[in-house]
């Protein structure tokens, strides 16, 4: 038997526990703000694809099976910029590295005495900055052997709901006038320029954040083809070299 | 959509291609993630530097989508566009990092802008 500080909430027959109740408990998390955020940011990824020129099948399958906003991003914006096949691969690689510390990190609260390797590698598809920032939040309420089943609930619930409200919205954007069109299209970059800074809890997270920003669009005018790949690599560097210089530097001071 | 190899007429081509460049790079992460997990220190310096470089590339390619985007944005002046991103994170900032209020501010801009100054 597992004993973990929050057993008061377990009930006393572990093996009883009732999944499909926790399921719905967590799929009710689709009316959170975090889960309102989200969809808010696929409305604007649909007509963010469907200006790019992606078909409505592909961009519903393509929210269903990447299931990463920042992946999303790198990989429609490299065929609207007209970057090369092996950029956008790359890119997306890079762009979505951040969700294996997410995932480790989440793995230990997931996990029950009876979860199986392979229902925890099912379930890895539904993290995501949202769902962690969601669960992260919640765990302490849910019995242990619940968790997969509560995280699932939510995780599915809202990777479904995003996917068919991304196909409901790329319909309609076909009758938007082209001022809504352009607004929606708007959506996704500013999206992510406000949260990922939210996110920048670390110094150089913000400094990679504001070489990106200058560096993006100035190494696209001379190299389009690997704009987005040094911008990463060459910003990430400076940001990560000038943030442990300022540690260096406060820690001296003190 | 056309890729960059458009050579393959096939129906499936397309989806076969957002598998192979979209959700192989992306959800090996994850299952690395299980496969590791308890493994490496979340905070080490080396995945602090990989998400430094993470964040210079997400952050490139909003720059490039606010510069050079594509559809009907293009129709919108360059001058608009930097205005309403740089008031959307300046009231984000200002209200306490509310990601809804930056993103309302940069949208009325934009549409405010663009209608003040009859681009459509």
């Amino acid at each position: 038997m597992s004993s973990t500080p929050d057993s008061s909430i377990q009930k006393p027959d572990e093996d009883n526990i009732n999944h499909l109740h926790w399921f719905l408990k967590g799929a009710r998390g689709i009316a959170s703000i975090p889960a309102l955020v989200l969809m808010s940011s696929f409305i604007g990824f649909a007509g963010f694809a469907r200006e790019a020129g992606f078909t409505l099948g592909e961009t519903v399958f393509m929210v269903g099976t990447i299931w990463a906003l920042p992946s999303h991003l790198v990989l429609v914006g490299g065929v609207i910029a007209g970057t090369s096949t092996l950029t956008i691969l790359i890119g997306v690689s890079l762009a979505s590295v951040r969700l294996m510390p997410m995932v480790m990190a989440q793995m230990p609260l997931l996990r029950g005495k009876n979860t199986s390797r392979w229902t925890l590698l099912l379930l890895s598809h539904f993290i995501a900055i949202t769902s962690w920032v969601f669960l992260q939040e919640r765990y302490k309420n849910v019995p242990v052997d619940a968790r997969a089943s509560f995280f699932a609930g939510f995780g599915i619930t809202i990777t479904v709901v995003c996917t068919i409200l991304v196909g409901f919205t790329y319909a309609l954007a076909g009758t938007f006038p082209p001022i809504l069109a352009a607004a929606l299209f708007f959506l996704t970059p500013v999206y992510f320029l406000t949260s990922l800074w939210g996110a920048a809890y670390l110094l150089s997270d913000k400094w990679a954040m504001i070489f990106g920003l200058i560096l993006g669009p100035l190494v696209h005018m001379v190299w389009p083809d690997l704009d987005i790949l040094l911008a990463g690599a060459v910003g990430g560097t400076l940001a990560f070299g000038i943030a442990r210089l300022q540690q260096n530097r406060k820690g001296q001071s003190s | 959509m056309s890729f960059g190899i458009n050579w393959i007429e096939a129906w499936w081509w397309p989806y076969l291609f957002i598998l192979l460049i979209g959700w192989l790079p992306t959800d090996m992460w994850r299952v690395l993630g299980v496969i590791l997990s308890g493994g490496i220190d979340e905070n080490s310096q080396m995945l602090i530097f990989v998400r430094a470089v993470a964040t210079s590339l997400v952050a490139a390619v909003i720059a490039k989508l606010i510069l050079f985007p594509a559809g009907s944005l293009a129709i919108t002046p360059v001058e608009l566009r930097i205005f309403a991103a740089v008031s959307g994170f300046a009231v984000f900032n200002f209200v306490g990092k509310r990601v809804f209020a930056g993103i309302l501010t940069a949208e009325t801009t934009l549409i405010g802008g663009a209608w003040y100054l009859g681009v459509f």
